[in-house]
């Protein structure tokens, strides 16, 4: 009863995104204030049957239900109740009502949060997101219900979720990711509203700032969880693949990060207008193409969901439709924007554009590599893969020089910019960052490699830069500016971290019998011994590793070797020492011979700064948040 | 208003020197970076590059996984039905490796044409499914 | 008055017009200066566009293909053409011939093979209870060895070919022993199953298989 219950909550959704997205533009063109104010409540109902649904669904899994087919092929009795939760979006039509549920969740925001912005604006704002949440109900609704019955018989017990899935960072961090992806569509809807208008000014970006920042930070948690979650499970101690899975979620971050730049410039200095609309639109398609991706199987990947061509070609319809719109909106309204003001090649706009060409240029890369494969395939010119090196290749020397410019904008004028007074500026941050890293090789190494330098050499440099601009500032400073500051300096800390661990990084693969010792850099991993393992619903071993550095106790690793019961999946948990500058990490790979075990031991570097880097973005993010939503959503 | 001009000249003259340098940069790390992928068949056929790295896709042959008894050395065929190849491996095998399964392993073939694998990655679906549940699931039905 | 003030602006004019530039367009402008002398202002706004069109369109291909391709194996296709010497007499042959006209399972084995020793009881009682033919292809086995295993723990098959190169069992796709085929009237490969027939599988796939045949 319940399952049924959520389809049908799902149905009356459609219903009402339908309206919210026919009605609202119907009584603009008509004139009719009635149709144009239904918007809101319709947005606020859509929201509440998509919840209800979302409930429904949980309710399935929690009580297990298996003769709904989702929750039979996606959860067990034994999964703990957390992974039950988590198992909702666990595969693909539970995140397809995830990713709804989410949209419903923006435009509901959205709707409540419109005291400033004219009645029309609105409007059409909804409209647009109630298409988009139209399409994917549709998709939801006719491709890929999670609400269907098994026919035949209840079968008595599930399949169990993926055990790759059953970790903490999984519960958690598609559905951030889906924040951030899906709260683009606000930013989309603003664009394309003011497309529709004609009127793309100061006030314009003033509104639509808050919804990008907030989705921006979101991706951005979803982003560093998932790089988390893939050193504990997927990754044997990898932090990023460039898988195409991965990438999708980088494209849009890489965009939306442009955005919010460009989306700065439009609103101090009345510029860029037209390039931040098109870049609006771009974010946006490309979570779309991400969500196309990772959801039609076109992509080998270490994710790839199960390959479903219906899906497939009506996702790629529905894309087609809304992103070609879009930028054929664009194309036929965007000429027309006024121009902005005047800006000198010395200028803080300069180096927001010049940051903009750079993330753009990165993303196209990226694109580029993620979709070669496929169009070399789709030219019949054979099957390939493009593999980390060409990404690093790209990517890095792009990565250079823009961290140098943001060391130079924040301590840029608005307009204008005198070079000499510029220069003094910069002079004792570059020698102060340039020594700093110099003595801080030297103390630890005596070689030097050259991009380790530049690696830390920037990243002091942005920290000083940041700094230095915060002290210019004088206090008290805004929240926007604490928030860039923080948000800059978080790029720095995930620069030290992604440049140490790659290169001082140590990984042993031996062969360790009990009482065996490895060193790996001054550690030494002595291999105790094994112990037998029962979990709610695994069995396995425990590898005990003690560790010691220079003969004096570190900490004692237990590295886990677990067998799913029901799917008889093994899966490795690694044991981690973290630590501020350094983790241990301790692997078991297969049993051999003699007592014998395959053992990969780790020694990374300052792995944890890429994370903290990532947080200390969100955190930038908040506050810049919270400084312009007060200004332009509550007083 | 000459200055005007020319500043303009140099932004887009920077901007799209910075384009340039990047598709260059871009093309070639393409064609230095991209991996073939062959199948046994391929390789049989002699269609592989010699001493050049590319990507080996298939399963994993029945009984042909032997470990070394005092090193990490594994080695494997991986068949793709038709013809298969000697894979040697030094390292730990990923959690879902094994036989019958389909994998990927990345390296270049010896002189013996044996294929010397860096790296092993096994494929998983989300519906991979071993063909013990599958009885289960189906005698659950019947 | 908007239409004629970005024409001006996106002309070369107003690169020398004292008129505040537009500089939010100029990123943009790296087509235009491209089109500078053909006035086609309006082109570059219709770039994204046509990039997207030409992207949807590789992606609305690769749907259609299987990026996991792996050569499929030989289910739906006939019977590779072959011809075998039989293991009991180097006279007689087992080839395509033997297999039309009636359904019939091909089970490849060897005496070094320990799997296929779990599975002998089971095609002992399959060739007992079961009017289908069981034949056999011995794969890279010593003649001698596997007729006195036969004679001495019982023969389930019809007919055994003798595959001692290991070469027809190549063309038939097979991969490990043991492997067993379902052949129709016409000479088709209709099921293979690779490792252990097992009581279960030969009851819940392929008898219903054989039935529709």
């Amino acid at each position: 009863m319940i399952p049924e219950l959520g389809y049908f909550a799902l149905i009356l959704a459609l219903g009402m995104a339908l309206i919210q997205a026919i009605f609202p533009l119907l009584g603009i063109w008509r004139d009719k204030m009635s149709w144009i104010v239904l918007a809101k409540p319709v947005a606020l109902g859509q929201f509440l049957f998509l919840v209800l649904s979302f409930f429904c669904l949980i309710y399935a899994f929690v009580t297990d239900d298996f003769s709904v087919a989702y929750v039979a092929q996606n959860s067990n009795t034994q999964l703990p109740l957390l992974y039950k939760v988590a198992a909702v979006w666990g595969a693909h039509e539970g995140s397809v009502l995830l990713w709804v549920t989410i949209l419903g969740f923006w435009t509901a925001l959205v709707a409540v949060f419109s005291k400033k912005i004219p009645l029309q604006m609105h409007a059409r704002v909804l409209a647009v997101l109630g298409f988009i949440s139209s399409g994917f109900l549709l998709f939801l609704i006719t491709t890929s219900s999670p609400f269907r019955r098994l026919l035949l018989n209840t079968p008595a017990q599930g399949i169990d979720l993926n055990p790759l899935l059953q970790d903490p960072g999984l519960a958690s961090h598609p559905p951030m990711l889906y924040m951030g992806y899906v709260g683009f569509s606000v930013a989309f809807a603003f664009a394309i509203a003011a497309l529709l208008t004609n009127k793309v000014d100061a006030a314009w970006a003033r509104w639509m700032r808050p919804w990008t920042i907030a989705a921006w930070c979101f991706l951005t948690l979803g982003i560093t969880l998932g790089s988390w979650w893939a050193y504990r499970v997927l990754g044997w101690g990898g932090w990023w693949f460039w898988d195409p899975v991965e990438n999708a979620s980088f494209l849009p971050w890489l965009a939306g990060t442009a955005l919010i730049h460009s989306l700065l410039v439009t609103e101090k200095r009345g510029s860029f207008k037209s390039w931040t609309l098109l870049l609006a639109i771009c974010v946006f398609s490309l979570s779309l193409v991400g969500t196309f991706l990772v959801r039609s199987g076109v992509l080998v990947s270490v994710h790839a969901f199960a390959n479903d061509p219906a899906r497939g070609k009506f996702l790629l319809l529905f894309l087609a439709v809304v992103i070609g719109c879009g930028l054929l909106l664009y194309a036929l309204r965007a000429p027309f924007i006024k121009g902005g003001s005047y800006f000198s090649l010395l200028s803080r706009e300069t180096f927001l554009l010049a940051n903009n060409v750079l993330l753009i240029v990165a993303m196209t890369t990226i694109l580029l590599g993620t979709l070669y494969p496929l169009i070399i395939d789709a030219l019949g010119l054979g099957n390939i893969s493009v593999g980390p090196p060409y990404f690093n290749a790209v990517f890095v020397p792009l990565m250079i020089p823009l961290l140098f410019l943001m060391g130079v904008g924040p301590l840029c004028y608005w307009r204008e910019m005198n070079l000499k007074v510029l220069l003094m500026r910069l002079l004792y941050p570059a020698i102060i960052a340039v020594f700093l890293s110099l003595l801080l090789l030297l103390m630890t190494t005596d070689k030097i490699p050259v991009m380790v330098f530049i690696g830390l050499a920037l990243a002091c440099w942005v920290i000083l830069v940041t700094v230095k601009s915060m002290l210019l500032k004088g206090w008290p400073l805004s929240f926007n500016h604490i928030g860039m500051a923080l948000a800059h300096i978080g790029i720095a800390v995930c620069v030290i971290g992604i440049t140490m661990t790659s290169y001082y990084k140590l990984e042993r693969d031996v062969r360790m019998q009990p009482g065996d010792i490895t060193t790996v850099g001054a550690y030494d991993f002595k291999f105790m011994g094994l112990t037998n393992l029962q979990g709610p619903n695994y069995t396995g071993l425990i590898a005990d590793f003690q560790v010691t550095h220079k003969d004096q106790f570190v900490t004692l690793l237990h590295a886990q070797k677990r067998l799913y019961t029901a799917q008889q999946i093994p899966d490795t948990r690694a044991a981690i020492d973290a630590g501020i500058f350094r983790d241990l990490y301790v692997a078991l790979g297969d049993p051999l011979n003699n007592n014998a075990w395959a053992v990969r031991i780790y020694y990374k570097p300052f792995v944890r700064w890429i994370w903290w880097g990532g947080l200390l973005m969100v955190l930038g993010g908040i506050c810049a948040l919270k400084n312009s939503i007060s200004k332009r959503y509550i007083n | 208003m000459n200055h005007i001009h020319k500043q303009r000249a140099i932004l887009i003259a920077l901007i799209i020197s910075c384009v340039a340098i990047a598709a260059g940069l871009a093309l070639y790390a393409l064609q230095q970076n991209i991996n073939l992928f062959y199948s046994p068949s391929q390789i049989a056929a002699g269609q592989a590059p010699p001493a050049h790295e590319f990507r080996l896709g298939g399963l994993v042959q029945m009984h042909s996984v032997h470990h070394d008894n005092n090193s990490l050395r594994v080695t494997f065929g991986v068949t793709d039905n038709k013809n298969s190849v000697l894979v040697q491996y030094n390292g730990v095998l990923p959690d879902l490796f094994r036989e019958g399964q389909s994998v990927v392993a990345d390296g270049r073939l010896d002189s013996h044409n044996v294929f010397i694998a860096d790296q092993v990655l096994a494929k998983h679906d989300e519906r991979y499914m071993p063909a013990a549940v599958k009885t289960f699931l189906k005698q659950a039905k019947s | 008055m908007d239409v004629i003030n970005d024409r001006r602006e996106a002309g070369p004019s107003a690169l020398t017009s004292g008129k505040p530039v537009d500089n939010g367009k100029l990123f943009c402008s790296l087509l235009r200066t491209c089109n500078m002398y053909t006035n086609k202002s309006r082109l570059q706004f219709l770039a994204p566009l046509v990039i997207f069109i030409v992207l949807a369109v590789f992606l609305w291909r690769g749907l259609s293909l299987d990026p996991r391709q792996l050569p499929s194996p030989l289910i739906n296709k006939p019977v590779p053409t072959f011809k075998l010497i039989t293991l009991e007499d180097a006279q007689q042959n087992f080839s395509n011939k033997n297999l039309l006209g009636h359904v019939s399972l091909v089970n490849v084995w060897a005496t070094w093979c320990i799997t296929c020793q779990v599975e002998h009881p089971i095609l002992m009682d399959i060739a007992h209870a079961s009017p289908i033919p069981i034949y056999a292809i011995d794969y890279k086995d010593d003649r001698a060895t596997a007729l006195k295993w036969l004679q001495s723990h019982g023969n389930p098959y019809k007919m055994v070919g003798f595959d001692g190169d290991g070469k027809v069992s190549i063309n038939w796709g097979v991969y490990g022993t043991p492997e067993t085929f379902v052949v129709d009237k016409k000479g088709i490969i209709r099921y293979k199953l690779i490792g252990v027939l097992t009581p279960e599988v030969w009851q819940h796939e392929i008898l219903p298989l054989i039935d529709k045949l």
